[in-house]
């Protein structure tokens, strides 16, 4: 076991090195001169030198990249172009307001679509079972902006139960700040629920054909049981992964609910960069998803024996 | 008094009638055996008896009775009631009928704890005392593994203490062996005999062999295609079969064909100590070591002539075969085809090499690329040696078919043509190039008895036409019978035992060859 | 049985008359649809503009018919570029293995770390919004989703007995993988490209939505969305019609998909 858990820290190692480095020579490839699109076209050559010199643009392409990495693993992501902040706490300021919409979407998603998926796939070819497929495709089908505009014009503008543009942190007042994220969490908690209620259900249908759950019906255990402690346990497994992916998924589309609820978070800064050229603040911002993503994968990793106690054995 | 009494039985999956009008009863104590071949209905048949039908299967007639109480009227709390102490049930496969997820101690107690009123340590006693019996070592410890620590034979084992602990009138053993080496199967049978005559339980016991009916049957129920078709007392039934089909499965065991002198001749091909090694799992602080599936092996075959290489699981044999083909590189060693070393040979060196051996595979299902045509695949080998125009090789294709007995099937595609029918379709494939040596990896194997009585008389017939050198690759000592010259057994990579049929199987000389001889299920008649 | 008919009856539906609008708006639509008229701004639907006029006074009916082709258009483009780039990737390190595939492995791990359509947004900071740096974008990132479908089918597939059976008869490794292996790949393939044209609408909109996408005044579904966010109370319709053209598609696409995967995925028959 302790052997699984220090296999599967390692291996994210390189994964993480890989990332960094894309990231770098990604960036690199954009066009145009960094220390002109700082100091304007106005700037002296002179002064555009100096520029480039203390930013290391003058050093060749290996060496900036050692020594951007060196200062990645000091924390130091560098500067803004355009506002001058330190990128690094830039990105932790912004991320409170993403890491509490995105938890709560999934955690929302999970408790209501896994349960969900299950009895479906326990009462299979049921009425119950045609619509929580049908709803979950449905789901599955519409896009997060377009019902977020929607509830948007139900329950801001129509309604008025919430305000439709701003935001408010909670630690300036905690019940104003919940009126403002519910409908991004209510958005994205639907999106995927589609995807979850189809997966539970889809593991659960093999799960049910395997011969210990008979095995279980023919010692006498109420079908209750069957469920609880045979069928879902082992249903959850592959479930969980999914789990993984929907996070990265909501993490990945978060600029776009963000741009919608207009939320200060970290998928707008990232957009707001891109319209900006603002290269370090993209750089970091990309470098960040991807850490956050590539961690949830492997606390997803080391959850997994727990369902699975095959995995760790291999 | 009868355990269970079964009357006018119907299944049906959606329109169709898989079991129809089937009457049988169990006796107190007794070993009732259905027995049939794939498709007779004989499973779903067990799965009604418990109640658990599969998705797709529903009983749409007849009664069933446990100790004289209809199971149709009992409530669903009733029902469970029987089920663990009335009846309890063993399955084909041990490596999915136990939980993958819960320590072997949890599964084993969830039936006493539902059914019984013990405190958790007597339970835990109980479970105990149970794992020894079935013999399993150091049982205190292992009541906190996971199924996936132990081997299939041990689970099966384990399967078998867990319904047994609950001292069941009925148990339904639906193929509990089926799934196992040949070694093991014998070992868990008598277990199984042993623990239901201890507790006094009646055995309903589903199976195709009928080997394990002689052995262990009290009475059997032959059926087909759903039906009953003979039933008696099960030493007279199988010694004096009496309906038609009865007599075809019965004929269908193995017979031992006559000896032939072979003409001396120089060796066809030849290992010559010869290894073969599974590289070891790479990690990250290490490599595991390799693991020596075949270890410096000697074995030559003479023109014309059938060698059975016999072995159980994990005694090296598969991978012996595969490396003779050079389908495995060998780890050391060497390889001499009429006597050219062939063990490192690249380009055409290999390419003639390869035109003159061929294989046959076990399973005709994933031995056939689904997407060609029967015509396609049997064609297929004659693209090389280059140079034979197309027209030529689809007519030579037909030829084989036809000679297979597949005249005018060249148009399906493997999903439309039964099991029997597919293995047909890889033998002509395998011969149409006309080879000089031919590996069949338990070829018949995964057939019905009547079926691969069938195949067995067509490889035979094909190779004493043809005249080629054939490597048989089984756990089947029955084949053995029908088509060897000599006998080769393995062991953990090595060999054991080598000689002419008669001798090794008449007068075996290694404790191994012994073991596997007592263990393989022969009707008494023809041992 | 009847949910495989049902799927592919509705799925196809869906898909064949978005395709159908598409087709038309190439050869007319019922007015020019960049065409600005501001005295008819923001019009309610009449017999003259069937689904009302924008905030420029364009007709919306047009823009979707002409958004339909743009979205449409990118969206097989996309495709058609992850499917080259992701099954040359997948079949050679699934057939190859050895240190081709470590090395694509790692590449396409480090691809994958990217969640979602980050990867996208990163790429297209670089190549700049436009029609084409769209397709690029889009096809580049989910080009590693299909070589791991691809890596994964050829890896389960050589391991089949008629692969081995190939080898036996000493036919070349090449012609096995093409005659043997391939066509295996097609099934999945298939599925996903299937999903893959409905994900990528969805991103291609999401992208136009956030300004990224394809440059207006050229219309796409997503664009529109992003520009009728401010009209929402006043013209509803404005938002609510784009929003949903893609939902059909999508719909349409997770439908096809479902129904090919059963058709094509023997795992429940033979």
């Amino acid at each position: 076991m302790a052997l699984y858990v220090l296999k599967r820290l390692l291996a994210a190692i390189p994964t993480l090195l890989l990332v960094a480095a894309s990231v770098f020579f990604l960036m690199r490839l954009i066009p145009g001169d960094p220390a002109l699109l700082v100091l304007g076209d106005a700037a002296t050559p002179e002064a555009i030198a100096d520029l480039r010199a203390s930013m290391g643009l003058d050093r060749t392409l290996p060496v900036q990249f050692a020594l951007w990495l060196s200062q990645l693993l000091g924390g130091d992501l560098g500067f803004s172009i355009t506002s001058g902040e330190a990128v690094g706490p830039l990105i932790l300021d912004r991320f409170g307001v993403t890491a509490a919409i995105v938890l709560a979407a999934v955690a929302i998603a999970v408790l209501l679509a896994v349960p969900a998926g299950m009895l479906a796939a326990w009462k299979q070819g049921s009425w119950g079972d045609i619509a929580a497929v049908s709803l979950a495709t449905l789901l599955l089908s519409i896009p997060s902006f377009w019902l977020g505009l929607i509830l948007l014009l139900v329950f801001g503008l129509k309604l008025g139960w919430v305000p439709v543009v701003g935001y408010v942190t909670f630690a300036e007042n905690p019940w104003a700040a919940l009126h403002y994220i519910l409908l991004p969490i209510a958005t994205l908690a639907l999106v995927e629920i589609g995807v979850l209620i189809r997966m539970a259900r889809a593991s659960t249908i093999e799960v049910l054909r395997l011969d210990y759950i008979a095995h279980a019906r023919a010692k006498g255990v109420p079908e209750s049981r069957v469920l609880l402690r045979h069928a879902f346990p082992n249903a959850f497994a592959p479930t969980l992964t999914l789990v993984g992916l929907v996070l990265g998924n909501l993490l990945g589309g978060i600029a776009v609910i963000e741009t919608v609820f207009t939320l200060p978070g970290l998928g707008r800064l990232l957009v707001d960069a891109i319209f900006a050229r603002d290269y370090p603040v993209i750089q970091g911002v990309m470098l960040f998803i991807a850490l956050v993503y590539v961690s949830v994968n492997l606390a997803v990793d080391l959850l997994y024996p727990v369902f699975d106690p095959r995995v760790a054995a291999e | 008094m009868s355990v269970l009494e079964v009357a006018a039985l119907r299944i049906a999956a959606g329109m169709r009638e898989v079991v129809r009008d089937l009457s049988f009863t169990v006796a107190e104590g007794e070993t009732l055996a259905l027995v049939g071949e794939s498709g007779s209905g004989k499973s779903a048949t067990a799965r009604a008896v418990i109640g658990l039908l599969p998705p797709g299967l529903r009983q749409s007639g007849g009664r069933i009775a446990f100790a004289g109480q209809g199971l149709s009227a009992l409530s669903p709390a009733r029902l469970r009631a029987l089920r663990g102490p009335g009846m309890g049930m063993v399955f084909q496969e041990p490596m999915t009928s136990l939980n993958p997820a819960q320590r072997i101690g949890a599964q084993m107690e969830e039936g006493l704890a539902l059914h019984r009123t013990l405190d958790a340590r007597s339970r835990r006693q109980a479970c105990i005392a149970m794992l020894e019996r079935v013999g399993i070592t150091d049982p205190e410890r292992r009541l906190q593994a996971f199924p996936h620590e132990f081997s299939g034979g041990m689970r099966q084992r384990i399967m078998l203490a867990s319904v047994m602990l609950l001292r069941p009138r009925l148990l339904i053993a639906d193929e509990p062996t089926t799934a196992l080496d040949t070694l093991t199967q014998a070992e868990v049978l008598s277990l199984m005999k042993e623990l239901a005559r201890e507790q006094g339980s009646a055995i309903l016991l589903i199976t195709h062999d009928l080997g394990l009916v002689a052995r262990h049957a009290d009475r059997a129920l032959v059926m087909q295609a759903g039906q009953a078709v003979e039933e008696g007392a099960a030493a007279p039934l199988l010694a004096a079969p009496r309906q038609p089909y009865t007599q075809a499965l019965v004929a269908a065991l193995p017979r031992r064909g006559p000896s032939r002198a072979l003409p001396q001749a120089a060796p066809l091909i030849e290992a010559r100590d010869l290894s073969v090694a599974y590289p070891g799992r790479g990690g990250w602080f290490r490599r595991a070591a390799p693991m020596q599936a075949v270890q410096g092996v000697s074995l030559s075959i003479h023109p014309g002539e059938v060698v059975a290489l016999v072995g159980g699981s994990g005694s090296g044999k598969t991978t012996l075969g595969r490396a003779m083909l050079r389908l495995l590189p060998a780890s050391g060693g060497s390889l001499l085809f009429r006597g050219q070393d062939v063990t490192a040979s690249t380009g055409p060196a290999l390419l003639d090499f390869r035109l003159a051996c061929q294989i046959v595979f076990q399973d005709p299902y994933s031995s056939l690329d689904p997407r060609m045509r029967v015509r396609d695949i049997v064609a297929e080998p004659l693209r090389l040696p280059a140079g034979m125009p197309i027209p030529e090789r689809q007519r030579r294709a037909e030829a084989m078919l036809a000679e297979v007995g597949l005249g005018g099937l060249g148009d399906r595609y493997p999903h439309a043509l039964s099991g029997g029918q597919r293995q047909r379709v890889a033998i002509a494939r395998a011969l149409v190039r006309n080879p000089a040596f031919v590996v069949a990896d338990e070829a018949v194997s995964a057939l019905d008895a009547t079926v691969r009585k069938q195949v067995i008389a067509l490889l035979r017939d094909q190779q004493r036409k043809r005249g080629f050198a054939c490597l048989f690759v089984t756990h089947d000592l029955g084949v053995v019978e029908e088509i060897a010259d000599r006998v080769v057994v393995m062991q953990s990579g090595r060999i054991v035992e080598e000689g002419p049929r008669d001798q090794v199987l008449d007068a075996p000389a290694h404790d191994y060859t012994r073991a596997l001889l007592d263990a393989s299920l022969r009707l008494p008649a023809t041992a | 049985m009847m949910r495989l008919r049902l799927n592919l009856v509705i799925g196809g539906t869906l898909m064949g008359a978005v395709l159908a609008l598409a087709v038309l708006a190439l050869a007319w639509t019922p007015y020019d649809p960049t065409r600005t008229n501001l005295r008819r701004r923001l019009r309610p639907p009449s017999a003259d503009y069937w689904l009302g006029t924008d905030e420029f006074g364009r007709d919306v009916a047009s823009r979707l018919m002409a958004g339909a082709v743009t979205s449409l258009g990118v969206a097989a483009a996309t495709v058609l570029v992850a499917l080259a780039i992701g099954i040359a990737i997948g079949l050679a390190s699934g057939f190859l293995r050895g240190w081709v595939d470590r090395v694509l492995g790692a590449v396409n791990d480090t691809l994958l770390a990217f969640p979602g359509i980050l990867l996208a947004l990163g790429l297209l900071a670089v190549i700049g919004p436009s029609r084409s740096g769209i397709v690029l974008a889009l096809g580049l990132a989910y080009a590693p989703t299909v070589a791991r479908v691809v890596r994964g089918s050829v890896l389960s597939i050589r391991e089949r007995e008629f692969v081995e059976a190939s080898r036996a008869l000493g036919n070349s490794e090449a012609y096995t993988l093409l005659r043997h292996v391939l066509p295996h790949t097609a099934a999945p393939v298939t599925v996903l490209a299937t999903s893959l044209f409905g994900w990528v609408i969805l991103s291609e909109s999401a992208l136009s939505f956030l300004g990224l996408g394809v440059p207006p005044p050229a219309a796409t579904w997503g664009n529109m969305l992003a520009s009728a966010r401010p009209f929402m109370q006043e013209a509803p319709l404005l938002s609510i019609a784009p929003g949903a053209l893609i939902a059909i598609c999508l719909l349409g696409a997770n439908l096809l998909g479902d129904a090919l995967r059963d058709l094509l995925d023997p795992r429940d028959g033979a």
